[in-house]
């Protein structure tokens, strides 16, 4: 079976028509069949619509997603509340420890997402992989700081990263390889995209399931769950009958 | 003694003006050793076997073990010679034979 990739963390100017249709261009023709920008501003219904139909046209699935950088575990539950039923992915970037740990126990997080300069912020250790793990959320690693970044600072970089790796497979946390990058020239094919993942010890499936399975994965599992006929989890209305 | 296995990459290079042979090379060797030192490039076993530059694609040589490291770095590729640069890996073949069939 072929598989479908993935990459949940693009990032464009979405008002610059221009370069998000060449970013969008590019991502189909590297070999992604959904993508999803990641927007601070929110787009109206226009907008949007122009947004999709441009990927329609590349023959890319466009996933909505929003991304928070909330200060306080008030402020998480609050946006969650309020935003998750409108988006198909929620990423959450943690900026401190209680903020982490309530965003990993949320069932309603789909993305956990830390700083990647600051080493001192990324909270990903072995509580919070067994909170992940309870849940539904999945460790998101952006690679374009491993592109941008040289000499030690990239050093830190990849000794943190391949120690959250190795506690996310631990306790079975989904991880997601995420391009996180804005500008064609930083882009790459999913494949290309999986072999940097070889610097984080993960063999070729595991690098690859991180490109493929598991995003595509977190995708269905959220537009089941935003579509009309979801209950609960495992129930779903199959036939409406008359009042 | 045992035979090295070796694989044969075909790989694009996206930049304005396309790179020589020698910068190309260069950009490579370059990469491998900013990720995995000189030891570490040294047991690459690189080779530059064809440089097509009207289709700019490159053939590349290296060592079956060292296949994942060479992969990696080519990724961490965005600049050569101080110009925006990216480099795809279009296929793998353990045969020139079977690499260029694929390019077909």
């Amino acid at each position: 079976m072929t598989r479908c990739f993935a990459d949940l963390h693009l990032r464009a100017n979405l008002k610059d028509q221009k370069a998000t249709q060449r970013v969008i261009i590019r991502a189909a023709s590297l070999g992604y069949t959904q993508i999803a920008f990641a927007s601070t501003s929110r787009l109206n219904e226009e907008e949007y619509a122009k947004l999709k139909a441009m990927c329609r046209d590349s023959s890319v699935d466009l996933v909505s997603r929003a991304d928070f950088y909330p200060r306080s575990e008030m402020e998480l539950t609050h946006f969650l509340r309020r935003f998750r039923r409108q988006f198909e992915v929620i990423c959450i970037l943690c900026d401190n420890k209680e903020v982490a740990r309530q965003a990993a126990k949320d069932r309603r997080v789909d993305l956990l997402n830390f700083s990647s300069l600051d080493y001192r912020k990324r909270f990903f250790d072995r509580a919070e992989a067994e909170l992940a793990s309870g849940c539904l959320a999945a460790l998101e690693v952006d690679v374009k700081p491993l592109l941008i970044l040289e000499g030690p600072p990239r050093v830190r970089l990849l000794m943190s990263l391949r120690r959250e790796v190795g506690v996310a497979r631990e306790f079975g946390v989904p991880l997601i390889l995420s391009s996180g990058v804005g500008e064609e020239r930083f882009m790459r094919s999913p494949k290309d995209l999986a072999s940097l993942a070889y610097l984080l010890d993960l063999d070729e499936a595991f690098a690859l399931d991180a490109v493929s399975t598991n995003p595509t994965a977190i995708v269905t599992r959220n537009r089941k769950k935003l579509g009309s006929r979801f209950v609960a989890p495992g129930i779903s209305v199959i036939k409406e009958g008359k009042a | 003694m045992k035979r090295i296995k070796r694989r044969y990459l075909a790989v694009q290079v996206q930049r304005e003006a396309l790179p020589t042979e020698r910068e190309f090379v260069d950009a490579v060797w370059a990469a491998v050793t900013r990720l995995y030192g000189e030891v570490g490039a040294s047991q690459t076993g690189l080779a530059l076997i064809k440089f097509d530059a009207e289709r700019r694609v490159a053939v590349i040589r290296v060592s079956l073990a060292s296949l994942n490291m060479v992969r990696a770095s080519l990724a961490t590729i965005t600049v050569i010679l101080e110009k925006e640069a990216s480099m795809q890996v279009l296929s793998v073949s353990g045969t020139l034979k079977g690499l260029y069939s694929r390019a077909k």
